[in-house]
């Protein structure tokens, strides 16, 4: 199998981030949000290598932690909308009748207003942590997810071996966990690397704004907030947690397009 | 009744249906959770009696029901009630800083729709050659990229570094269109990147796809000119997905314009509700949230509308 050069990057940098973040207390050289030097913005030297923030705290270390944070509640976030969305997109595909019409209505009626304006009326009443968070943005984009699996679902619903399956007298569990699932995985997957990139963007934009990751507790989009100040005196520290978003999210989209690209093809082959 | 009237009609009517399902979300979304208004304005420390009195006077003893119908009623008549935290009337408030937005996004708008059917024509005409793959690596790139590091970016680099156009975007009433227009020259260069991408993209799908038709490889078999060709044949029919494709992306200008505001500190819209939404003042956040959706649905709404009028399997029924 012949990866191309873009997905290679792609994977090299997605790997490093993921990898960073996990063992970000063994990498990182100062504490999260330990103060370790009395000059704010210091530029880089070789004792703090991206030079200190709008506290005096190190930067490399703040990006480190930060990203531990981003990717582990994009990820936390991805995984509850996939489970949510194939879950009930499944169900109404499989059961149909008003259970399909009141889920597809209401997921309708969620997709017409912008995700980002509803999470701010809800955060408006809802005490802002992670947890929350989480739930907030994985359940609003649940309904792509559901659309998808939904769609998929149909299409696989009709097929001879779920047929045979219902006329063997299967339940409902095992048409949708033992026929569907497996058939709708390699689809849902090629999603899952996009729905990624949309929360690390989602919780950073929103973290961004003050009303996502609540600081001391570092996170990408937080950093950028906390140094922004910075940027009208011509101090770039806001620029590389900024730069990490992007690249983060521009090496997943690499990985996912090539997904998607392989997963499409396999299907062109097969004549389907 | 002829079918166009019809279909226009249903689909004006599904629009304001689901604008009123809407506001109920919106409303619900606020009172349902467990979250409790009046705790939120005075804090953890408040006794137990102003508590109480603090949701007398909000009305939070009514039913649910009775305080959605107040509270849509008085929406109806322009009335979005009375700010929390500043004790201010919301209309009034809003109404300073909408016009503010709107002149925002009009002239995001104006700069980045020609542009992004312009860069969609050019990268169809040289598909798969370098301007095609080179706008394809554009925008996947700033696709990637949310709206604060691209204004950040640009506020370092131009505002700072090489001082053209300034970083905080302050605009009022007694300012000439010049002056205006250079104070938001940056946000709005910011919101053409962003929306550019998506737009540029989609353009050049639909124009693909009505170029790949069987009907122009018939109008090309036939010997038409490519002149002719696009005049009869594929204008007529890119006018609705370009259209569409507009109009998602003017929606999609509401939710950046949020964003931009803050980082540019901006007097608009985004700004009052992203404060607010900190400061807890739910009437203001449900208030700003109902007008968002509502230019959101209404540009969906235009989309449509403008699609089933430009069909001209529609205009001319059998």
């Amino acid at each position: 199998m012949r990866i191309p050069l873009a997905a290679l990057i792609g994977l090299f940098f997605t790997a490093l981030f993921f990898l960073t973040a996990i063992f970000a207390p063994w990498i990182a050289p100062y504490g999260m949000a330990e103060v370790v030097s009395r000059d704010i913005w210091a530029p880089s030297s070789a004792e703090f290598l991206l030079g200190t923030d709008n506290l005096g705290r190190d930067l490399l270390s703040r990006m480190i932690y930060g990203g531990r944070t981003t990717i582990f509640i994009a990820t936390a976030a991805t995984i509850l909308s996939f489970t949510t969305g194939s879950v009930l997109g499944f169900l109404a595909a499989v059961v149909g009748g008003w259970v399909d019409q009141v889920l597809s209505r209401f997921v309708d009626l969620l997709m017409s207003i912008p995700s980002l304006i509803f999470a701010l009326v809800v955060l408006s009443v809802m005490p802002v942590t992670v947890p929350v968070l989480i739930v907030v943005m994985g359940l609003l984009d649940s309904t792509r997810v559901y659309r998808l699996a939904r769609a998929v679902a149909v299409d696989i619903n009709v097929m001879d071996y779920v047929e045979a399956a219902k006329l063997r007298g299967e339940g409902r569990g095992w048409i949708i966990f033992r026929e569907i699932l497996p058939n709708a995985l390699s689809p849902l997957v090629a999603e899952m690397g996009l729905r990624f990139i949309f929360m690390v963007l989602f919780v950073s934009t929103l973290s961004f704004l003050g009303l996502g990751v609540q600081p001391p507790m570092a996170d990408w989009g937080g950093l950028v907030k906390e140094n922004a100040d910075g940027i009208v005196y011509g101090i770039g520290a806001a620029l590389y947690p900024a730069i990490a978003i992007a690249t983060l999210a521009i090496s997943v989209n690499l990985v996912a397009d090539w997904v998607l690209n392989r997963t499409t093809s396999l299907k062109g082959g097969r004549g389907g | 009744m002829s079918p166009v009237v019809k279909l226009l009609a249903q689909r004006i009517a599904l629009g304001l249906l689901l604008l009123f399902l809407v506001s109920i979300l919106i409303f619900v979304g606020t009172i349902i959770l467990p979250g409790d208004v009046a705790q939120s304005i005075l804090g953890q420390s408040a006794t137990p009696e102003a508590l109480a009195n603090l949701r007398r006077d909000l009305g939070l003893n009514d039913p649910p029901v009775t305080r959605y119908f107040n509270w849509l009623f008085g929406v109806l008549q322009g009335d979005l009630g009375t700010a929390l935290t500043s004790g201010q009337d919301i209309a009034t408030q809003i109404g300073a800083r909408l016009g503010n937005t709107l002149f925002l996004a009009f002239w995001a708008a104006v700069i980045s729709v020609p542009l992004a059917i312009f860069l969609g024509l050019l990268a169809v005409r040289y598909r798969d050659r370098w301007p095609d793959k080179l706008i394809s690596g554009v925008t996947l790139a700033s696709i990637s990229v949310p709206e604060f590091v691209i204004a950040y970016v640009l506020i370092f680099f131009v505002a700072v570094k090489l001082r053209w156009g300034v970083s905080v975007a302050t605009i009022n009433d007694s300012m000439s269109l010049g002056d205006k227009l250079y104070a938001i020259a940056l946000p709005v260069a910011v919101l053409t990147l962003v929306v550019l991408a998506h737009m540029m993209r989609m353009t050049r799908a639909a124009i693909l796809n009505v170029m790949q038709s069987a009907y122009i490889e018939t109008a090309e078999l036939k010997g038409l000119t490519m002149f002719t060709i696009i005049r009869r044949h594929a204008f007529p029919n890119s006018i609705a997905p370009i259209v569409n494709v507009v109009m998602l992306n003017l929606a999609y200008l509401v939710v950046g314009v949020v964003v931009i505001e803050v980082v540019f500190v901006y007097p608009g819209m985004g700004q009052y509700l992203v404060d607010h939404v900190s400061k807890r003042d739910v009437p203001v956040v449900q208030a700003c949230g109902l007008i968002f959706a509502a230019v959101y649905i209404g540009l969906n709404l235009v989309a449509d509308v403008v699609s089933i009028l430009t069909n001209p399997r529609l205009r001319h029924p059998k």
